[in-house]
């Protein structure tokens, strides 16, 4: 049997607006519950809904960063259902005219290009928080519920894809092309651990062509669960196929801990939402000079920003990747690209040591101690054969854990390599009197000997000697 | 002289506290005796706010003696009746419902802060049917309001209790909302002057909702000059209503002219023939030949629409509804069911089914069917396409005529219990004013007689933000008819 796997995703972003969607209210993550909250945000009786300027901006600027066409005149829909952290009852959504739709994101994979379809970016408000007490940890079950309102009425851009995706890799690297686009393009925060960045997904597994059953699930709260629940459902509907069972169309449930997915029951899945018109709002009737406004808005994204790391400065296309992958990592290299240095051996440095140590100490790259031009200074050294390589290595942690400058943390410690010939030769020639035996198989061409008089000459400049011009006298002197 | 302050109308009292005549405590102490009086048999209030009315009067004649009345105070000490549905900081707002039986609200409505700006003092939260569903006000939880005129009849509804308040001078105006008619069929079963406004000309924050696309707040006065007044307190942009207007200010009173002479009205084919009471199309046709007299030509007219109109209205007000009451659950506010319950849906359950009365539930039933999958077509997107009919209909009508007339009612004030087993008879009482929510435009209700010894209303609709066009007409029909019978109630305390 031939065995396809299907999967879409759908993408709730919180949009980092200052107000809520709907009222006036912070939308500052944290803060006493309840305490970011007013009769609107709350559903008291009476109120009405004025939506957000600056969050219709953020979303249409999102539908064009995915190449998606902005609709001349998209309408708000109600999205019926109860649930205690639903104020109203009902979430004032988007349904059949989104405010975007009809784009495409494409992501560069191992060896080949994938187009992703976007259905549609729209608009939609969120719901509050509960917390369910009790054995279950769910409202099932539950002996009392609390409910924070605070997030209730944040802005929440939803981008829905087409099922263009074939495998649970592929999924990861949209969700985090996706997440680089939004950072790009400064309209969200992007923590999926805060619970501003969500995603469902869509799964299913054709045979020999023919469309197989769509899972839904839920409950993905990092790439990597995503990764893993897509992984482990994808296996599960293969096995379920392979044995000749139907798979059953339903809602499922991720449990990170236990790495499985498990079904929903009936009350948390699919009601009948009755959507209708939100009668209390107007419809978004966006000017095409606006639109062209949010259009010359949009800055390079993460792909063109790669592609031109590519050719502009020669990165091999996996670093590029990486550096793009995080606008704040491809600003600090351009900065450092600033200080006119190679920009290759900039990435190759950020790239490996610096988001090694960043990963490390658990700090993001906007508070790196290391200055971009601190990090020019590194290379720098290295290039003038002042450290070596192995050098600046050590320099670059020393750097990154006190904050002083590569050029002064070399000065103070007297770290420049011995450069001088007459200075080294007058080392090498005590080495080589020192060590007769390797001196003599060195002159019987064994190579072996050459790395232990290396190790010599090292340890007596306590690794300051310029292992290039080191290296050639030993051969000069040393020759067969 | 307090004896006499009830049945002044409210720009009298206000010309009377303005020249010192009487202070705004001595007219608010006037109402709330004649309330005392009367209340026992109306029952126009579900709470009133005597003390709290006492307090402001008291700080408006403060406000007078130091001469710090402001340009906008324009009807200083003005006692008024606020219904129920319109939220109220601090005072108790039920909506009629046992599940706001006592919700306090933190906010004032939009219309609320305004009429309080001008310097009315307010009485009291009329009642109403709850939630506004109703054309009685015998849905009401507080219990039924009877009719100033004859007290074995209904008032109307679902404005009955600020309709009946105003007619048996428990307040000399109020604020009333309309959703298919609930402010114009009250005014006309009780005899009194009622307007809903243009849709988005009143803001509707701190209304709340019933049908969100169909409500609106308008004024319920004893005369047309009162409502131009009330009318240019509460119209206006609010910036918290996105479907609020954008228009400038308005100075309907200043600008109300009896001056008709040349203009159009046709009369309503649809709405005054077939199903309106013998009496009450006598009366209505005694108007119009009155409006001919003041040399409005008349001609009758067709909009075959129309006779869709109640059972568009019927799926899209309770398809509204039954959103817009949804948060009503117990979880942050309000009633909540005292029995125990295993989870939060048998919660949500208990407390909906002890909260909320028959109408408001069948209201719900009926919206929520209408929008379920598979139905939504059928009904909901059927009863739109109906009201883009009934946009249309009357849009060719403004081609043709200034204004459209027609009875408010199909009856005079009916019995109390009358129509309550059957809520098709009771929807029927809206027939004619229906239209008017569904199409958005303005349309007032004026006293234009008696049938049987109770009022008949004449309805007068006009175009969009034709407001001024509505008042000039209705003010001189009501000068050339002289329409200034008062209910029974009126001396029925003295004869007690």
């Amino acid at each position: 049997m031939g065995f396809e796997t299907v999967i879409g995703l759908e993408i709730h972003a919180e949009l980092a607006t200052e107000s809520k969607m709907f009222c006036g209210c912070s939308t500052d993550f944290g803060g006493e519950p309840n305490s970011r909250t007013c009769p609107v945000c709350l559903g008291h009786p009476g109120v009405l809904p004025v939506a957000n300027r600056e969050a219709v901006a953020s979303t249409i600027l999102l539908g064009l960063a995915l190449r998606c066409a902005v609709t001349p005149r998209s309408v708000f829909h109600r999205k019926n259902y109860f649930y205690p952290d639903m104020p109203k009852n009902f979430q004032i959504s988007q349904y059949d005219v989104p405010l975007t739709s009809g784009g495409t994101l494409s992501m560069d994979m191992e060896g080949y290009t994938r187009e992703v379809g976007i259905t549609r970016v729209h608009l939609e408000e969120d719901t509050g928080k509960s917390i369910h007490i009790g054995e279950s940890g769910r409202i099932h079950g539950a002996d009392f519920s609390l409910e924070d309102f605070n997030r209730a009425g944040i802005p929440l851009a939803e981008i829905v894809t087409e099922p263009d995706m074939r495998s649970p890799e592929e999924a990861r690297v949209f969700m985090q092309l996706l997440r680089a686009t939004l950072e790009y393009l400064g309209i969200s925060d992007c923590k999926m651990e805060e619970g501003s960045l969500r995603c469902d997904a869509n799964i299913s597994v054709s045979v020999d062509g023919r469309p197989g059953t769509k899972v839904e699930i839920k409950n993905m709260n990092s790439f990597r669960s995503l990764f893993r629940a897509l992984s482990f459902e994808e296996e599960r509907q293969r096995t379920e196929l392979g044995l000749g069972h139907e798979v059953v169309q339903e809602t499922r449930h991720w449990d990170d801990a236990a790495g499985v997915t498990h079904p929903l029951r009936s009350k948390e899945e699919a009601f009948d939402y009755r959507y209708f018109p939100e009668p209390d709002l107007v419809p978004i009737e966006p000017d095409l000079e606006w639109v062209e406004e949010l259009r010359g808005r949009l800055p390079e994204l993460p792909r063109a920003r790669r592609n031109r790391f590519e050719a502009e400065y020669g990165l091999p296309g996996e670093i590029s990747a990486m550096l793009t992958g995080e606008k704040a990592l491809a600003d600090y290299f351009e900065e450092a690209v600033a200080s006119g240095q190679d920009p290759v051996a900039l990435a190759k440095w950020i790239a490996g040591d610096l988001v090694a140590l960043l990963n490390e100490a658990v700090v993001p790259i906007q508070a790196c101690p290391v200055h971009p031009r601190g990090l020019g200074e590194l290379v720098a050294l290295v290039a003038q054969r002042i450290i070596s390589g192995k050098m600046a290595k050590d320099v670059l942690r020393e750097a990154f854990e006190t904050g002083k400058g590569p050029e002064r943390i070399v000065r103070e410690k007297g770290l420049a390599q011995i450069e001088d010939e007459g200075e080294l030769e007058a080392v090498v020639d005590r080495v080589i009197e020192e060590n007769p035996d390797a001196a003599s198989d060195m002159r019987e061409g064994k190579e072996q000997a050459l790395k232990f008089l290396m190790g010599r000459v090292m340890k007596a400049t306590r690794g300051k000697a310029n292992p290039e011009l080191a290296t050639s006298l030993i051969r000069k002197k040393l020759s067969p | 002289m307090s004896a006499d302050i009830p049945y002044k109308d409210a720009l009298s009292i206000a010309a009377l506290i303005r020249e010192r005549e009487i202070s705004a405590l001595e007219a608010t102490e006037a109402f709330l005796a004649r309330i005392e009086e009367v209340e026992p048999r109306v029952h126009a209030y579900i709470n009133l706010a005597a003390e709290r009315a006492r307090d402001s009067a008291a700080g408006i004649d403060r406000m007078l003696q130091k001469g710090q009345a402001l340009l906008q105070h324009r009807y200083a000490g003005v006692p008024i009746a606020i219904k129920d549905v319109l939220s109220t900081k601090g005072f108790t707002t039920t909506c009629g419902s046992r599940i706001l039986e006592n919700f306090v609200p933190v906010y004032d409505a939009t219309a609320v802060e305004r009429v309080s700006e001008a310097g009315t003092v307010m009485l009291g939260k009329a009642n109403m049917d709850e939630f506004a569903m109703g054309s009685s006000t015998e849905n009401s939880y507080f219990g039924p309001t009877s009719n100033p005129w004859d007290l074995e009849r209904v008032p109307g509804g679902s404005s009955g209790g600020s309709a009946a308040a105003v007619a048996a001078g428990e307040a000399p105006w109020a604020l009333g909302s309309d959703t298919g008619g609930s402010i114009r069929q009250p005014a006309a079963l009780c005899g009194i002057v009622g307007m809903k406004p243009t849709y988005g000309l009143v803001s509707r924050y701190g209304l709340v909702a019933f049908a969100s696309s169909l409500d609106q707040v308008g004024p319920m006065t004893l005369n047309v000059p009162d409502c131009a007044a009330l009318l240019g307190v509460i119209a206006g942009h609010d910036p918290r209503d996105s479907t609020s207007i954008q228009q400038p200010p308005m100075d309907y009173l200043g600008s109300l002219s009896s001056e008709v002479r040349g203009m159009k009205a046709g009369v309503v084919r649809e709405l005054s023939s077939e199903g309106i009471e013998p009496g009450v199309l006598d009366s209505f046709k005694r108007a119009v030949e009155v409006l001919e007299g003041l040399g409005v030509s008349c001609e009758e007219v067709s909009l075959p629409s129309f006779s869709y109109g109640l059972s568009a209205y019927y799926l899209i007000a309770p398809a509204e509804a039954s959103s817009n009451l949804a948060r009503f659950d117990g979880v942050r506010y309000g009633f909540r069911t005292d029995a125990e319950v295993d989870d939060i849906w048998e919660m949500y359950d208990r407390t909906r089914a002890e909260g909320f009365g028959p109408e408001v539930k069948r209201r719900i039933m009926l919206g929520t069917y209408a929008l379920s999958a598979g139905y939504y077509d059928a009904y909901y997107a059927q009863a739109q396409k109906i009201r883009t009919l009934i946009v249309r209909d009357y849009g060719r009508a403004w081609e043709s005529y200034d204004v459209l007339v027609s009875p408010t009612s199909p009856s005079v004030a009916f019995r109390l219990g009358e129509k309550t087993a059957d809520p098709l008879s009771m929807y029927l009482s809206d027939i004619c004013t229906i239209p008017v929510n569904l199409a958005g435009i303005p349309a007032l209700s004026l006293p234009c007689g008696l049938s049987e010894g109770l009022p008949v209303g004449f309805q007068v609709m006009g175009p969009p933000l034709a407001e001024q066009k509505l008042l000039d007409i209705a003010y001189a029909l009501e000068q050339a008819l002289g329409f200034d019978a008062l209910p029974p109630v009126a001396s029925a305390g003295e004869v007690a």
